[in-house]
């Protein structure tokens, strides 16, 4: 049962070649970020772009208030900041600078989910989601893995609207292949008919393992990539309650309002619910440990997600 | 969207123009004259939408009306021109001094004020620029104009145009920490085409500043972030012009324009208790009667 040994990638890395590489076709494109030069990988974009780079200090509301300036007057701003700071200090000029301004804005919350493990709760960003969900107009994106995150950056640059794209930090194996980001779309990187795990972000490559996993167990188990959380792939849902007979979610971020929130939302409304699995946190701040620590603590590993696929299958058959 | 007048734009432009030509004191009665009929309206269309702030409305009217009619780089038939200067006002709650201005400059049809605050009327309580041409950008919340000032002074710079940012603030409104923020960044990178313009009327919604949260010293605090600081009688339309429009130096200009909260209307002046009260009928008869003398 042991999973072999695979390499895997911090995400910011792709994040940060890609937003260089732009820049490079767009002279629209900048850069906006607190302080945050290094930890949002933007040393080499700042050497090769100086004057787009523009470094408001530890300032987060000033850094999103500049971003929507600089959008309104037709940049291409990429606003960078540690997650939990950018979105929680912030969170009133996403929704009145940039979302209900309609500024185009990119939005980039680095280190998001419990990256930050033992610097703990302050710094992790498990909030984020449901936040940033309940504002209109805003595109919530989190991307599997470097190749989704990069080709993620692409599209949003060219999105021309407000755009949140959570860039990870905890390093994760490839997961999506050759399969570029879809906007609205959920993928499907496994096909099952017994259970469906909708993941996003750090959990896709674990759901994954755990679709392998159950189907020594005899249980098949469809695996969605749902990067796209806002707004979110309501037929791929409704496919999975008619194909399948019950899904989990899981996510890094809490489950009152994040990726479990929304898919059950769509569950609850149609006419023959499924039964469902939140995997997530819920309403509990981290004790200290590492990413890992903490996502074995909250019951975010591939075993535990097996667990609850299997269970449902079992359940309901 | 709401779309431009074309018979008030081409009013408005022979209004500029006029007063290109003009002598002081003749700039000085077409701009005092200007801004007395945008109260009116302002009064008018307050008692019919039955809310608005209409104190903070008459504190900053001097100052739009000087910026509208004398000073923006603006063309209200093409509110999109990329080279335009920018105008924001972070104070959005006086959202009815700005529909009246703009209204007055030809931006949007004088019939469109009727519907403010009226449902589904796109002049809402706090300005939208999805829906109003002249609005550069979202206010309401305090605190938000100035950083989105600052992005869009050096959205000027990297681009190298010439085009000027202002953005009026309120007095109560400093104490929201985000503007220390964009104060910080702005005289950081030395926008010297950027004025923040104080609505400095020295009463907030439930008190006066100073018994609330002091500002002053308002200028040692701007000068101490890098700013260079004007301070004018803010319903003196020719000091605020010549303020508006003196040379820069290599730094963003704070103009502190002192004003009476509720200018223009005896009963109204000063008093902290018309921040947001409604004048009855009787009281917007003798308003405009004092504003028409």
């Amino acid at each position: 049962m042991s999973a072999p040994v695979r390499e895997v990638f911090d995400s910011r890395v792709a994040f940060a070649e890609e937003l260089s590489a732009l820049a490079r076709e767009d002279e629209r494109i900048v850069a906006v970020c607190n302080d945050s030069v290094g930890s949002s990988n933007l040393v080499q974009f700042q050497k090769e772009f100086p004057d787009r780079l523009i470094n408001v200090g530890i300032a987060e509301q000033d850094m999103v208030g500049v971003g929507a300036g600089l959008a309104l007057s037709g940049y291409i701003p990429f606003v960078c900041g540690a997650s939990p700071f950018l979105t929680g200090r912030a969170l009133e000029q996403i929704k009145a600078d940039v979302a209900y301004s309609q500024s185009p804005v990119v939005l980039c919350g680095m280190s998001p989910g419990m990256a930050y493990g033992e610097l703990g709760p302050t710094h992790h960003s498990i909030e984020d989601l449901s936040w940033l969900r309940a504002i209109a107009g805003l595109d919530v994106v989190v991307p599997a893995d470097p190749a989704e995150t990069r080709s993620a950056v692409r599209w949003a640059a060219h999105a021309a609207r407000p755009v949140f794209l959570r860039v990870g930090r905890f390093k994760v194996p490839a997961v999506t292949g050759d399969r570029p980001f879809t906007f609205g779309a959920a993928t499907t990187l496994r096909d099952g008919s017994d259970v469906t795990v909708v993941a996003a972000g750090t959990m896709v490559s674990r759901a994954l393992e755990a679709a392998e996993e159950a189907a020594e167990q005899g249980v098949s188990v469809r695996v969605l990539n749902m990067s796209t959380i806002a707004p979110l792939d309501e037929d791929a849902i409704r496919r999975a309650m008619t194909e399948t007979r019950g899904i989990v979610t899981a996510e890094e971020a809490t489950t009152t309002g994040g990726l479990g929130a929304a898919v059950a939302a769509v569950v609850v409304t149609e006419r023959a619910p499924v039964p469902m699995r939140l995997l997530g946190i819920h309403r509990e701040f981290a004790p200290t440990g590492t990413t890992a620590f903490l996502l074995e603590h909250f019951g975010l590993t591939a075993g535990d997600i097996r667990l609850a696929a299997i269970g449902l299958a079992r359940t309901d058959a | 969207m709401l779309v431009a007048d074309p018979r008030t734009a081409a009013a408005w432009r022979r209004f500029r123009q006029e007063f290109t030509d003009a002598g002081p004191e003749r700039r000085r009665e077409m701009l005092r004259e200007r801004a007395n009929q945008s109260r009116t309206t302002d009064l008018h269309m307050i008692g019919r939408a039955g809310l608005g702030h209409v104190g903070g409305d008459m504190s900053v009217l001097d100052i739009l009306t000087t910026l509208f009619f004398s000073v923006l780089r603006v063309d209200p038939e093409k509110p999109e021109w990329a080279d335009r200067d920018r105008f924001v006002l972070s104070k959005g709650h006086t959202a009815g001094a700005l529909y009246t201005t703009l209204a007055a400059a030809g931006f949007f049809a004088d019939a469109e004020l009727e519907t403010f605050a009226g449902p589904l009327s796109a002049l809402n309580g706090h300005p939208n620029r999805v829906k109003v041409p002249g609005v550069e950008t979202n206010t309401g919340p305090l605190g938000h104009g100035l950083p989105v000032s600052v992005g869009m002074a050096v959205a000027a710079k990297l681009s190298g145009s010439s085009r000027h940012v202002y953005v009026v603030l309120g007095d109560g409104e400093l104490q929201e920490g985000s503007n220390w923020e964009a104060a910080m960044t702005a005289g950081h990178r030395r926008l010297d085409n950027l004025t923040a313009i104080v609505d400095r009327n020295r009463l907030q919604q439930g008190a006066r500043t100073e018994e609330t949260n002091t500002l002053d010293p308002l200028d040692d605090k701007f000068r101490a972030f890098g700013w260079d600081v004007l301070e004018v009688d803010g319903h003196d339309h020719l000091s605020l012009y010549d303020a508006f429009t003196a040379p820069r130096g290599d730094r963003p200009t704070c103009v502190i324009a002192n004003t009476v909260k509720g200018r223009g209307v005896s009963f109204m002046e000063d008093r902290v208790e018309w921040h947001h009260k409604v004048p009855s009928t009787e009281q917007i008869v003798t308003a405009t009667a004092e504003l028409a003398r």
